[in-house]
């Protein structure tokens, strides 16, 4: 008898905590909802405000008694045309493209080729350099910028994008290298080995398995350089100043702001055609970026 | 096919030395395993055999060659990791033929020789999987296949079935055994399991903290140890050791003092042997084979009957392992399935003395 009563009551205690977990469960979801609604929320009403207001008339932005989060009257591409034809945005672009896609295939190449030698290279000083190359990235650019100006200026390269692709990296590199010798580290050991017992060099050995191995790390990195050096603006806004030579990020607003005529249509047109490309690689790579990112943050 | 010799070989890691000079000859098509526990230096050792860490002192040499400024890839020789290092973007075709390609071979002959290789190891049918599609077993498989395709000049070995799962290590250790016969590679094996040392090897070598203990077959080494080091740590379960004092018994003989109430004669083959040393506090070492129950139709005069109280009784099956201490020291015996006692109980147990080893403690060497 007292053993059937002692079965029941484990029975029962088992139950409860089944329940109890269930309902903590529970509880952690709607909490978890609530906070990424909320917080999805407050990131998607820029971009929505930037939406509406591109597609809005002149006279219904400047009208005071309308709904700014909706479009009341009437729906134009004034705004686009605007931008395209009465702007250099299409120089801009044509700039921040060329520079972009340099500062990335610069930055990767740096920052492969570094970060392989300070993850597996041992030598003398390299968890000392790798140290200075974090520390590096802790340098904000609105201070580098001053000590940057004299540089570019004794090279000549004022008022040129290609100054561009000359000072960007010193944002992108070290990070990127971080990121990457965060990824190289995990890495098995015994990889190497393997290859140097197969025959391969270091050269071999960084483009037939590290390269292919740490493929999401290297997407994270590029997403991050390219990210970086299309949103770039205290640099070309510092070091560009005509507009032939401007990138997006400050020609779109030197274009469209004279002195305190802004220009909210076209602007807000500019700043998602602007912020399209990223949005669209971000989609096509989040699952790799990500990836890369929490390897390179576990393992670093 | 090669021979593969140490000479005097040292490896210093910052002041703490991982190999203190040593000395090994391995003959052509011999297979060779280091064993010993963990940080005695074994895979090191094999690691400067393969390049991997260079000799702080000391010679090797592989096929008559002195390779000690040799890089890896031109020591011809293949190397088994622990974790398979098996390259994860590549087929297992692509793993295999990976070094060949290096070596830029026709394809004709990467082809046939990795698919020989697929052959003997059976696995032709995951040629085009992805280590991730393969079980720890097949990608095991595939590291080996790597290796025989080079058809290199040893073998290395490094733990190779650590990771896998105790039915199929010794799978694989039957599979490993198979492929060396085959292709008759001179093979050096490092585990810390000396039950794989046993079954596998030629020869044995035991190393303990960066040194040889000693060198011989599994037989060898399992019936004539030369160090208390050896003595205890082959054999599952290990050599019974403790403490005894050797005394001169009233007939002449000698005895073997292990408690105020447990005393037993030395095999009359064993007295000349032992009797310089009478008087001395030594080890006695006795495998729990030696210690059974009392048989009715054994004879010889080495087999002494004493009685115990067991602590543990363990039911193997096929064996019972029986537990008792003596003068706090735990020993352990091997009787038949049904002879034992229950543990508080008394038994009568069968000591065969003419299986003892006597181990100076001084020296820690057998005598």
């Amino acid at each position: 008898m007292a053993t059937a009563d002692t079965t029941v009551s484990a029975r029962a205690r088992a139950r409860s905590l089944r329940g109890s977990l269930k309902r903590n469960r529970r509880w952690a979801l709607i909490l978890s909802y609530f906070f990424l609604i909320v917080f999805a929320l407050f990131f998607l009403v820029p971009p929505f405000y930037m939406i509406v207001t591109s597609f809005k008339t002149n006279h219904e932005m400047v009208n005071l008694a309308t709904n700014p989060w909706i479009i009341s009257e009437e729906v134009t591409l004034k705004n686009y045309i605007n931008l395209l034809y009465n702007t250099d945005f299409l120089i801009f672009l044509k700039n921040t493209v060329i520079v972009t896609l340099c500062v990335v295939a610069i930055t990767m190449v740096i920052s492969v080729l570094a970060a392989f030698s300070l993850a597996r290279m041992k030598f003398w000083g390299s968890g000392f350099l790798a140290t200075g190359v974090f520390l590096t990235y802790l340098v904000p650019d609105s201070l580098l910028f001053i000590p940057l100006f004299q540089i570019v200026k004794s090279l000549g390269l004022l008022n040129n994008y290609w100054a561009m692709v000359l000072v960007y990296p010193t944002l992108t590199v070290p990070f990127c290298t971080w990121i990457m010798i965060g990824y190289f580290a995990s890495i098995p050991k015994e990889l190497d080995e393997a290859a140097l017992i197969d025959g391969a060099g270091y050269i071999q050995m960084l483009l037939r398995i590290f390269i292919p191995v740490a493929l999401p790390g290297i997407i994270a990195a590029m997403i991050f350089a390219f990210t970086v050096s299309w949103s770039a603006f205290v640099y070309p806004m510092a070091f560009l100043y005509q507009s032939d030579q401007l990138v997006l990020t400050v020609g779109t607003v030197t274009s469209l702001i004279r002195a305190d005529v802004f220009q909210w249509g076209s602007l807000m047109a500019g700043a998602l055609l602007a912020a399209a490309p990223p949005l669209i690689i971000y989609a096509f790579l989040m699952d790799y970026y990500i990836a890369g990112l929490t390897s390179g943050a576990t393992k670093g | 096919m090669a021979e593969v010799n140490l000479r005097q070989i040292t490896k210093i890691y910052e002041r703490t030395p991982a190999v203190r000079g040593i000395d090994l000859d391995i003959a052509d098509k011999e297979f060779i395993v280091l064993v010993g526990p963990s940080g005695c230096g074994k895979s090191t050792t094999l690691r400067m055999i393969a390049g991997l860490e260079e000799a702080s002192s000391g010679e090797i040499w592989i096929d008559g060659d002195l390779v000690n400024d040799v890089p890896p890839k031109d020591r011809d020789i293949a190397m088994v990791f622990q974790n398979y290092a098996l390259y994860p973007h590549m087929t297992v075709y692509e793993n295999m033929s990976f070094g060949l390609r290096l070596k830029r071979l026709p394809n004709a002959e990467i082809k046939q020789r990795v698919e020989n290789a697929a052959h003997i190891l059976d696995i032709s049918d995951l040629l085009s999987r992805k280590p991730r599609q393969l079980s720890g077993g097949q990608r095991q498989r595939v590291a080996m296949g790597r290796a025989i395709v080079r058809n290199p000049k040893v073998f290395l070995f490094d733990e190779p079935l650590s990771n896998l799962d105790a039915k199929l290590r010794v799978q694989m250790r039957t599979e490993i055994k198979r492929v060396h016969r085959k292709v008759m590679t001179t093979t050096i094996y490092v585990t810390h399991d000396q039950v794989e040392a046993m079954t596998l090897a030629d020869r044995v070598v035991v190393m303990n903290n960066g040194r040889i203990d000693q060198i011989g077959t599994p037989n060898e080494l399992y019936h004539a140890p030369r160090t208390k080091f050896v003595a205890g740590f082959i054999g599952s379960p290990a050599m019974n050791l403790l403490p005894c004092r050797l005394v001169e018994s009233p007939g002449g003989g000698l005895s073997i003092l292990l408690s105020e109430r447990l005393s037993l004669a030395v095999a009359t083959k064993h007295v000349a042997r032992y009797r310089p040393h009478v008087g001395k506090e030594l080890i006695f070492g006795l495998r729990p084979e030696h210690i059974t129950e009392v048989r009715p139709y054994t004879n010889g005069n080495t087999l002494q009957e004493f009685s115990v109280t067991l602590d543990v009784v363990e039911p193997m099956g096929m064996e019972t392992m029986v537990y008792f201490s003596v003068n706090g020291a735990e020993i352990c015996g091997r009787v038949a399935p049904n002879a034992a006692s229950s543990p508080g109980e008394t038994m009568q147990l069968s000591a065969d003395l003419a299986h003892v080893h006597l181990i100076d403690p001084a020296t820690e060497l057998v005598l």
